[in-house]
């Protein structure tokens, strides 16, 4: 709701017919010549629309143009300005004209460009190909890892390129990679045969009030990072009677090194589908959205094929299951900005705002998306609920430690002889984990866990056993479950600059500290360079470090200096290495 | 409205009600900084429903447009009551009440159908229907309109009609429901409130009462005229008909702002004497026998001014007026003096205090008080008073205190009295731009980057059957006079409407077309509804 | 609507016990209580974004400090508005903006420097924003070089009062920018000249043109100024005007932010249509007063 002048840009008929087909009901309608129903309810109900409308354009012409952007602005009523600020939030998006051809996004953070980024960023170029260096892309297993925009074709990712197997490993207990070496990932009947739709089922039978108290028992904790418990969060919602309320499966992953929820949605859409359709009806949430960042086409792709089937049988719609609750389910595509898996941050970019976080309180669980009480849930944390509906609370706490029960899966990339996807009982030790994947390749230096966001390891440190707790007392985190493993063939402080670059570059920019924090941050480094830090840069990257920790407004900024501080910690920035 | 000059409501209250009409006005730039509440109340929910012949900057924020014909609201108003009494959503208990003349009020609507309306006014019949349902299903609603109920030849009848529906539904005297007429010009308010209307004393009292006037003469020490005055419209028949002879002007620019304004001007030329007071030499001024030079009443001098919500402001002096101009107070107190009264050389304050002894709702605002509380909305009878957000509460008191029961009019659709015509078939309406004001005579002064000047908005169907293109020079005629001016082309236009604005008289003479047509009960000329026709110019005739 | 009654909550501000209605923010009853807390992106008319993060204060038991202007108090919290901790985040975001932008305009921030003993000489060429100054028409001018992003033009522009949105944030990270889409013009954008960007601008990067041109001249003279409320000479609705004068001369208009008809914005008319008064139009003292 605002006054709306647009330049006199236009679009041209594909742009125009893209986001005719896109919105079918726009908020301007005019009954008669006059009479004409709009408002700011109905502007509202179509702004979610934005996103998508921008990822149609992008694709039909490989720019957003003008033109296009005044069109799709218009027809939903928002401001063209506003419809600007958003498109330029993100990466995937180019608002200048470029030049044909598609545009290939080859990852140069740590694992690819120890593993021949670099190389191949040269020959496509020699080749004449556009290419954007990119943050990680989630494919950490295959490096180099690159991801191919198209303009009026379907993108490409990894999976549809290259002939590369998915990797992944169970140890003991083959839990939540149950299905992956035999699901036909897309029929539904090879999910059903493996056991799909048992606990959809018992949770119709047992109600919401049972559901939530299995959860409670279980211990189950978040996936996502935050390891917040989740039956307290699915009660949070529960317990609001306002309507409506939703599910969200954030599907962003994009904290470097960490591949486990592209695989999940690859190899086991039934799965997510199912565990947000119990957690819709034992909440009395009726809608839910999957957030899955840009760059994974095949898993999109296989979920929207898995999503449809789900309809055509009955197990989302209405009257589910042959029950009496109804739940409807969406897809949202990101477009290239690690913020928007921060989950308030998520929610404005599902709404069509600008992906920048929101502060914190209200919880999500009290006003989330549309303001609306909300669930978010890691893939992997959804995956966890089927297991302990379909096999009890005392099977499920039988793997890992009372304080962290369960399994979890770990994504080891680097300098490891078996990169891939592992699932592991809380409590294995790294040492373990990373024989498990046939030992590091050449002499261990060290080992970045959780992330970009995590710390560094030692190798002195390998026998903290992986749980929420001992991570903690050793002040680690598990983070994402990412394991990079680095040799001493590896420069880290190449790493850790690339990692500075990431915070930065990722920054949303919305708050001081991490906004300027994080380029501070970077630009001390690069000065330090390959010389020891002084005593003065220490203390001017501890005060830095300092005050993104304490004054962010939001994990990112929050956590941009912890892998920094932990290298420091470990005297990885005292000597010279290589 | 019952008896009281001014809007029932505060303009916070817009920010709370639930439903907002708003009819015949374009706040969004004729009153930004009203809309701005009007917005907050949109922001948290509440819905706007337009009724305008255009779709407005103001109608693009409203949840439903109604694009009604010129010159229908009372169809529209009457068809609206109909509906809700006949869908059983009027407040049945406030009308046995508060209000009287209901039966015949009913029986007068009865043939206004949605049907009928409709066919009179343009707009679908369920459109009606869904306003009048939601307008009386709420819990708190406004209804808030300026020129385009008033600048009518029957433009009372048209408010009389709007208050009809507030007594229906019990939306008036209480907070957040409520009237309000919002003021074009600054202190229009503040000039009825001081008297400056033909039948009424300071604080609304009126000529005829002769105890009200009696107070006046024992102030004054002289007997003041029972009769009531002219207003404006009258005074230029008396004009006409040679009877007023000399005219005393004040900050006003009826050389440029009335309709038909040829015939203004030879009015205003063959009077005996002319005198203009003026911080500018208007075009009026240059037809004037004395020009009286006066400060810039807001910037240059001391004084209070009213608001639209009824509210008493203080204005100062910031710079220094530049020699040779005096403040409004003196020259008239000079000129009274010269006229052998002995008026004393009293300061704003002074004179705001004799007021306030006369003027009962004005008596409880001292300079002091208005300081100290941004203003103070009237009646504030006392100075322990605290001003009164909105009017007509005792309509909701157990006992109505020996006041009259607000009454239900009867009054019905007339139409413009010009009608269109196969010589004029466009209906030709008027109003303001953000940027500008009025003739311009104080908005020409700064380098606005967004003026456009004065065009003819047309409908993109009216422009191609007469083969126009965007921003190309017509010729615009009404009865009265003919105009060149540019067209614009706009696509959400109803067909056989035209628009313009009317701030650049020195360049385009608009109210050559306007009509002068007028509304006997307030004397406001019909500026809303001419009929024209549109000539393309040969190309010949458009480099001459 | 339904008045829900205010439960009173009580705090411990810096050793003092506050007691407030729920919902009063941390800064709210740290005013209450005399005690200042400095804000940037705070404003009394506009909705927190709590971006700056100049007011965060430590609240024990919570991990990371907290925002002030933003946070609402919770029954026993215990504040300390100026601990070690607090001050050294307030010297780092000081230092940060100013190694970053030219603060040189902005009274209060310089105070803040000076109070938090920032020293921006520990940095080594930090990147800056150094964009030029873009004057597009007489009104005002935006020298994004002294923009700190506190978003309160954009709220000001936007749903916060005028519902225009001629301007967003645009981009990203560092490169953040106030913008309109495409970076279009101004004359050619949404953009209403109702210069409420101006009005609630911290830095003055939005900057009425007359003050602009006075500074060029140097001929910006403080002593030489001041400031009188009136009513503006336009529409009905009587907006209260702030004329700020220097030498008899008009150079900015304003609105109290604490005004119920305005809560500190204006329109076009009212914010520029003063010129008339001015030279050359009624001053140089001429009785000539030609339209
Ligand atoms: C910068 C940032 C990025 C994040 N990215 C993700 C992500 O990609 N996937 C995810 O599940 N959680 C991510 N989170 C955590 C989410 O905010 C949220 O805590 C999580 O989705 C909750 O799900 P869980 O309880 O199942 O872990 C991120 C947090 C931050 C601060
Ligand atoms: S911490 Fe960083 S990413 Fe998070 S809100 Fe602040 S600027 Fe944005
Ligand atoms: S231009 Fe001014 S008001 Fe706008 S974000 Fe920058 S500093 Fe804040
Ligand atoms: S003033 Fe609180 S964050 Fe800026």
């Amino acid at each position: 709701m605002s006054d709306l002048k647009y330049t006199d840009a236009t679009p041209d008929s594909d742009e125009r017919e893209a986001v005719d087909y896109l919105v079918s009901d726009p908020p301007v309608r005019r009954e008669s010549e006059r009479w004409v129903i709009s408002g700011l309810g109905r502007t509202r109900d179509t702004r979610h629309l934005l996103l998508p409308g921008l990822h149609q354009l992008q694709n039909v012409k490989g720019w957003i143009s003008p033109g296009g952007l005044n069109y799709l602005a218009e027809t939903l009523q928002i401001p063209a300005a506003e419809a600007y600020g958003v498109a330029s939030f993100y990466d995937l998006f180019q608002l200048e004209e470029p030049e044909d051809g598609p545009l290939h996004h080859v990852c140069v953070d740590p694992v690819c460009a120890n593993r021949g980024s670099g190389s191949y960023i040269e020959e496509l170029r020699s080749e004449g190909h556009r290419v954007h260096e990119s943050p990680c892309l989630g494919q950490c297993e295959r490096p180099p890892a690159s991801f191919v925009q198209m303009t009026g074709a379907e993108n490409q990712d990894l999976t549809s390129t290259t002939s590369v197997d998915p990797q992944f490993f169970s140890g003991a207990t083959s839990r939540l990679l149950r299905r992956f070496r035999t699901n036909a990932p897309t029929r539904l009947e090879s999910y059903k045969e493996q056991g799909g739709y048992e606990a959809l089922k018992s949770a119709i039978e047992l109600g919401g009030t049972r559901v939530i108290e299995m959860l409670l028992d279980s211990g189950l904790t978040g996936r996502g990072g935050a390891a917040f418990p989740t039956g307290v969060k699915w009660q949070s919602v529960a317990n609001h009677q306002s309507a409506p309320k939703y599910v969200v499966a954030n599907a962003d992953e994009s904290e470097p090194g960490t591949f486990k929820d592209r695989m999940i949605l690859e190899n086991d859409p039934f799965a997510l589908i199912e565990a947000m359709t119990i957690a819709g009806i034992s909440t009395g949430c009726e809608k839910g959205w999957i957030y899955i960042r840009g760059e994974y086409t095949t898993a999109a792709d296989r979920l929207a094929r898995a999503i449809a089937q789900a309809y055509s049988a009955q197990l989302l719609g209405e009257a589910i299951a042959g029950s009496s609750a109804s739940f409807d389910l969406e897809i949202r595509q990101g477009a290239g900005a690690y913020i928007c898996g921060e989950e308030t941050s998520l929610f404005n970019s599902i709404e069509g705002f600008r992906g920048e976080p929101r502060s914190k309180p209200p919880y999500p669980t009290d006003i989330g998306l549309f303001g609306q009480p909300t669930i978010v849930n890691n893939p992997e944390t959804f995956l966890n609920v089927l297991e302990i509906l379909n096999y009890g609370v005392d099977h499920y706490r039988s793997a890992g430690t009372p304080d962290s029960p369960g399994t979890k899966l770990f994504c080891l990339s680097g300098d490891i002889a078996r990169p891939g996807l592992y699932e592991a009982d809380f409590g294995i030790t790294l040492r373990e984990l990373l024989s498990n994947a046939g030992g590091v390749d050449g002499v261990l230096q060290t080992v970045l866990l959780g992330g970009a966001a995590g710390c560094f390891v030692s190798p002195q440190q390998l026998d903290v056993p992986l749980t929420f707790e001992d991570t903690k007392s050793h002040d680690l985190t598990l983070g994402s479950g990412a394991v990079m493993v680095f040799s001493t063939e590896v420069s880290v402080r190449d790493v850790l600059s690339r990692l500075a670059q990431f915070f930065r570059d990722e920054s949303c920019g919305q708050c001081v500290p991490c906004r300027i924090g994080t380029v501070r941050q970077h630009e001390v480094l690069l000065q330090i360079g390959d010389s020891k830090a002084d005593v003065e840069n220490v203390a001017l990257l501890e005060d830095i470090a300092t005050v993104m920790t304490d004054a962010s407004i939001c994990g990112l900024g929050q956590t941009a200096a912890s892998a920094v501080r932990s290298a420091l910690t470990l005297g990885l920035l005292d000597e010279s290495r290589p | 409205m019952f008896g009281a000059g001014g809007g029932t409501s505060s303009y916070q209250e817009v920010e709370e009600a639930d439903f907002v009409l708003l009819w015949g006005s374009n706040a969004r730039e004729a009153h930004p900084i009203y809309f701005h509440h009007v917005l907050k109340g949109l922001k948290s929910g509440a819905k706007m429903h337009a009724v305008d012949p255009r779709r407005t900057a103001s109608a693009r924020f409203a949840d439903a447009w109604l694009g009604i014909n010129v010159g229908t609201d009372i169809a529209l108003a009457n068809a609206v009551a109909r509906e809700i009494i006949a869908a059983d959503l009027h407040d049945r208990k406030f009308i046995d009440h508060s209000t009287s003349g209901f039966e015949e009020f009913a029986a007068h609507v009865q043939t206004y159908t949605l049907e009928y309306a409709s066919s009179v006014t343009g707009v679908p019949a369920d459109a009606i229907q869904e306003l009048a349902h939601s307008y009386a299903n709420a819990s708190m609603a406004q209804i808030l309109w300026t020129l385009g109920i008033t600048e009518h030849h029957n433009g009372v009848d048209n408010v009389l009609s709007l208050c009809n529906l507030a007594l229906l539904t019990g939306h008036v005297g209480r907070w957040g429901s409520g009237l309000v007429p919002l003021r074009g010009q600054n202190n229009v308010q503040g000039g009825g409130d001081m008297g400056a209307l033909p039948n009424k004393l300071p604080g609304f009292q009126d000529v005829t009462d002769n105890s009200a006037r009696q107070r006046f003469s024992d102030a004054y020490g002289v007997e003041l005229n029972p009769q009531p005055g002219l207003h404006l419209t009258l005074m230029f028949e008396a004009m006409a008909t040679g009877t007023l002879k000399g005219l005393y002007v004040i900050g006003e620019n009826p050389a440029d702002s009335e309709a038909d304004v040829s015939h203004t001007r030879k009015l205003l030329t063959d009077l005996e004497l002319l005198v203009v007071q003026d911080i500018f030499l208007t075009r009026t001024a240059e037809l004037a026998d004395v020009v009286l030079p006066a400060t810039v009443g807001w910037a240059e001098s001391e004084g209070t001014v009213t608001s639209s919500e009824r509210r008493v402001q203080r204005v100062r002096a910031a710079v220094e007026a530049p020699a040779g101009t005096r403040d409004d107070h003196t020259i008239i107190g000079e000129v009274a003096q010269l006229l052998g009264a002995s008026w004393p050389a009293d300061t704003p304050e002074a004179l705001w205090d004799e007021l306030r002894s006369l003027s009962p709702m004005h008596s409880g605002m001292s300079y002091e008080r208005l300081e100290d509380n941004n203003g103070l909305q009237w009646p504030c009878p006392d100075l322990d008073h605290p001003g009164t957000p909105f009017l007509h509460g005792w309509l909701w008191e157990d006992d109505l205190g020996g006041k009259e029961r607000a009454p239900f009019s009867l009054v019905n659709h007339e139409g413009p009295k010009e009608q269109l015509s196969d010589e004029f078939p466009i209906r030709l309406t008027t109003g303001r731009a953000l940027d500008s004001y009025n003739t311009g005579v104080q908005s020409r002064g700064y380098p606005s980057p967004i003026r456009s000047g004065d065009q003819l908005e047309i409908s993109h169907l009216d422009a191609a059957s007469l083969n126009l293109a965007q921003g190309e020079l017509v010729r615009v005629s009404s009865p009265r006079g003919s105009v060149e001016i540019e067209v614009d082309i706009k696509t959400d236009q109803a067909a056989g409407l035209a628009f313009t604005t009317f701030h650049f008289p020195e360049l385009i003479d608009l109210n050559l077309l306007t009509n002068d047509e007028w509304d006997p009960k307030s004397g406001t000329a019909e500026f809303k509804a001419a009929a024209i026709r549109i000539d393309k110019l040969t190309s010949g005739e458009r480099y001459v | 609507m339904s008045e829900l009654q205010p439960t009173e909550i009580a705090i411990s501000i810096n050793g003092t016990t506050v007691s407030v209605d729920a919902g009063t923010t941390i800064l709210e009853a740290a005013r209450s209580a005399g005690v200042e807390i400095p804000t940037l992106c705070w404003a009394s008319n506009l909705t927190p974004v709590n971006a700056c993060r100049l007011c965060v204060v430590e609240m024990e038991g919570s991990r990371n400090l907290v925002p002030a202007c933003s946070r609402e108090c919770e029954q026993g919290s215990i504040i300390h508005t100026e601990s070690e901790r607090v001050a050294l985040n307030r010297k780092m975001i000081l230092e940060f903006l100013d190694t970053t932008n030219d603060l040189s305009e902005s009274t209060e921030l310089q105070e803040f420097i000076v109070r938090y003993e920032a020293d921006s000489s520990r940095y080594t060429e930090p990147s800056q924003m150094k964009d030029a100054t873009k004057i597009e028409d007489d009104l005002f001018v935006r020298a994004y070089d002294r923009c700190v992003l506190c978003y309160k033009c954009v709220e000001a522009c936007g749903d916060d009062a005028q519902f225009t949105f001629a301007i967003s944030m645009a981009g990203r990270g560092f490169d953040t920018r106030v913008s309109t889409e495409f970076d279009t013009p101004l004359p050619e954008s949404a953009c209403v000249y109702c210069g409420n960007c101006v009005g609630v601008c911290p830095t003055n990067a939005l900057q009425f043109k007359k003050e602009f041109d006075l500074r060029q001249a140097a001929q910006w003279e403080p002593e030489r100024q001041k400031t009188t409320e009136t009513i503006c000479s336009y529409c009905g609705v009587g907006c209260t005007l702030e004329l700020h004068t220097q030498d008899n001369e008009i150079y900015k208009v304003t609105s109290p932010a604490d005004h119920s008809v305005t809560a500190g914005h204006l329109c076009v008319k009212g914010r520029f249509g003063w010129q008339y008064v001015q030279p050359p139009t009624r001053r140089p003292s001429s009785p000539d007063m030609s339209s």
